[in-house]
């Protein structure tokens, strides 16, 4: 039985392109991190390592930057860091989005009140100006912390979400029969209603994975990211420093911004090809 | 219950503030270090108080109440919050917070409104169109073309149009909103030179939020083309155009209206960092000016700021729904 539904899933898997493309262009950055130190030296990435300001040649492929940094070297190393963080934030969301729809909406009465209340007052604060005054408060965040701070501002989408589907299973007849027939609510919320939810938390962990890394490369351009470990926006945000842009180096600004590219773009695609899976109205668009 | 509804979205918007100007208060007291010390060593390294520097703590801290129960200063900061008395800028010391953010607001709402509007209006109708059975082909594989840029942040494709368009081109500046020597003054030169500047940060918004609305607006059409009532209108004889707009268009348009109060967050904080790649001189080019210089009051000022003019944005928006949909009120 389970087989059997594993299988139908990858079967509708592999004829969705969205879905194939999105996780071919994202494990392509994966392979950046993972193959990535076999070929290039990964101290490079660390300032005045190089000399400054070359263009790129067979020696630095993707020349080096004002600060004695060989660009290659720093993709290398931050497009994981920057991954990493992403899905520490996005799974850290997702749980807490998941278990908070699921009681507001399971539970109803004052724990539904209260939960939505929150919800709805933080959905409103943009991220960036609560992410704002922690990092200027906090200096010298590192990318754990960063993540978990993220994380604590971005679960409100998907309690939201959640909320909604569940309010509408529970209302469902096989619901109301595993009550009559005595299950208990911990019970009902493991075996029957959460299978039914998993695509749509899938959905929006995805979701939340990109608009972590968003948060977190907006806080990196504003110069407030780790100062240590080199992360695509901190790239980003010492090319603007430098005037990269106008002193034409394009071999340093540009490959972070195309890596970053390539990443929202790959999470969009996944998804959406998600969101058509657990919502299959949107099937019809095609 | 019109009232009803009322009341309970002004008190929305009031919670907000409260809970914003609470983390403004909180945050930096939770954070390790002394933020009256912080700011008394930027205007120390800047040579500004060097006598003395115990005595001025003190009689800063008897200046801004940190004496006080933890009670009676917070009771104070959301009451000067809610006035909008937002305390000194440390870089421009004798000026105000909030007199700082009324130069750089101008700015800000030109971009972000005009740019916003546009976006919003063409991504809904380019949406619609991609899911109306009678539009034209070409359209329909162009549309999905422009939903994946959605998901770029707008910074980054501004560098790019920087790149391609102001330094290799030569067609647009490379940043600011006038030319630095000019006088100002209502002419229609003046007028020009500001809108030729603020081209190329309006297009990066652009090109980034259309892909969003019509995606979304997308969604929602999809569930009103297989309705009844569009095959009656058909039946009666109206025309295509009439059916179109004010019966598909005019009922999916709802929840996009609803996700504009929901996005505009998004909207503002990812202008802030388009303004800092285009060196324009609003409320985003003044937070990265004070972060570079430490301006912790100017940034907690900038951070209440966003929360609310995005409240602000949301409750009008909440107030304007109920003419869009009568069904809300009841």
């Amino acid at each position: 039985m389970l087989k059997h539904r594993i299988r139908s899933i990858l079967k509708y898997a592999i004829h969705n392109p969205k879905l194939v493309t999105g996780v071919c262009l994202l494990l392509g950055l994966v392979l950046i991190g993972a193959v990535g130190p076999w070929f290039v030296d990964s101290e490079k990435a660390r300032p005045i390592s190089v000399p400054t300001n070359k263009q790129p040649s067979a020696q630095y492929p993707l020349g080096t930057d004002s600060g004695g940094r060989d660009v290659l070297s720093v993709m290398v190393v931050a497009t994981p860091q920057t991954l990493r963080m992403g899905i520490m934030a996005g799974l850290v969301g997702v749980l807490i989005g998941t278990s908070l729809g699921l009681i507001s909406a399971y539970y109803g009465g004052l724990a539904d009140t209260l939960i939505s209340g929150v919800t709805d007052t933080m959905l409103t604060i943009p991220p960036l100006a609560v992410l704002l005054v922690v990092a200027a408060s906090f200096r010298a965040l590192n990318i754990e912390m960063m993540a978990l701070i993220i994380a604590s501002l971005s679960w409100m989408n998907s309690t939201r979400a959640l909320r909604a589907q569940v309010l509408s299973l529970k209302e469902l007849p096989y619901i109301h029969m595993s009550r009559l027939s005595g299950l208990s609510d911990i019970r009902i919320i493991a075996e029957e209603i959460l299978p039914n939810i998993l695509p749509l938390a899938a959905a929006h962990f995805v979701g939340a994975v990109s608009g972590a890394i968003l948060a977190g490369i907006g806080l990196e351009v504003l110069g407030l990211g780790p100062q240590d470990t080199p992360t695509l926006g901190m790239t980003i945000y010492w090319a603007m420093l430098y005037s990269a842009l106008i002193r034409g180096m394009w071999w340093w600004w540009m490959p972070p911004i195309l890596v970053l590219i390539v990443l929202f773009i790959g999470l969009f695609l996944i998804s959406t090809a998600l969101d058509e899976f657990a919502n299959p109205r949107l099937r019809k668009a095609q | 219950m019109k009232s009803r509804y009322l009341v309970r979205r002004i008190g929305m918007f009031f919670a907000v503030i409260i809970v914003a100007a609470t983390l403004n208060f909180a945050i930096p007291r939770l954070a390790p270090g002394d933020p009256i010390g912080a700011v008394l060593e930027v205007l120390i390294s800047r040579g500004q108080a060097v006598d003395g520097v115990e005595s001025i703590i003190a009689s800063y801290r008897e200046r801004f109440g940190l004496n006080d129960p933890i009670a009676t200063q917070y009771l104070r900061y959301i009451t000067n919050s809610l006035t909008l008395d937002l305390g000194y800028s440390v870089t421009f010391f004798p000026q105000k917070v909030e007199d700082t953010l009324m130069d750089a607001l101008p700015w800000t709402i030109g971009l972000l409104a005009v740019s916003t509007l546009i976006a919003f209006g063409l991504g809904t109708f380019l949406g619609a169109l991609v899911a109306w059975p009678r539009a034209p082909r070409a359209l329909q594989g162009l549309v999905p073309l422009l939903m994946p840029l959605s998901a770029v942040p707008y910074y980054l494709l501004a560098l790019i149009l920087i790149y391609v368009l102001a330094f290799t081109l030569k067609i647009f500046p490379l940043g600011g909103a006038y030319t630095p020597a000019t006088k100002a003054e209502v002419s229609v030169g003046y007028v020009l030179d500001i809108i030729n500047h603020a081209v190329l940060p309006a297009l990066s918004i652009v090109l980034a939020q259309v892909g969003f609305w019509a995606l979304g607006m997308r969604g929602t059409m999809v569930t009103v083309v297989g309705e009844d009532y569009l095959a009656l209108a058909e039946a009666k004889g109206l025309s295509n155009r009439r059916i179109f707009f004010s019966y598909a268009m005019r009922n999916a348009l709802l929840p996009q209206v609803t996700s504009l109060a929901i996005a505009l967050g998004g909207v503002v904080s990812g202008s802030v960092l388009v303004e800092v790649v285009f060196n324009y001189p609003g409320i985003g080019w003044l937070l990265y000016n004070a972060l570079q210089s430490s301006d912790y009051f100017v940034v907690q000022g900038v951070s209440f700021f966003l929360v609310l003019s995005v409240a602000l944005a949301v409750l009008i928006v909440d107030l304007v729904y109920p003419r869009l949909d009568p069904r809300i009120s009841r």
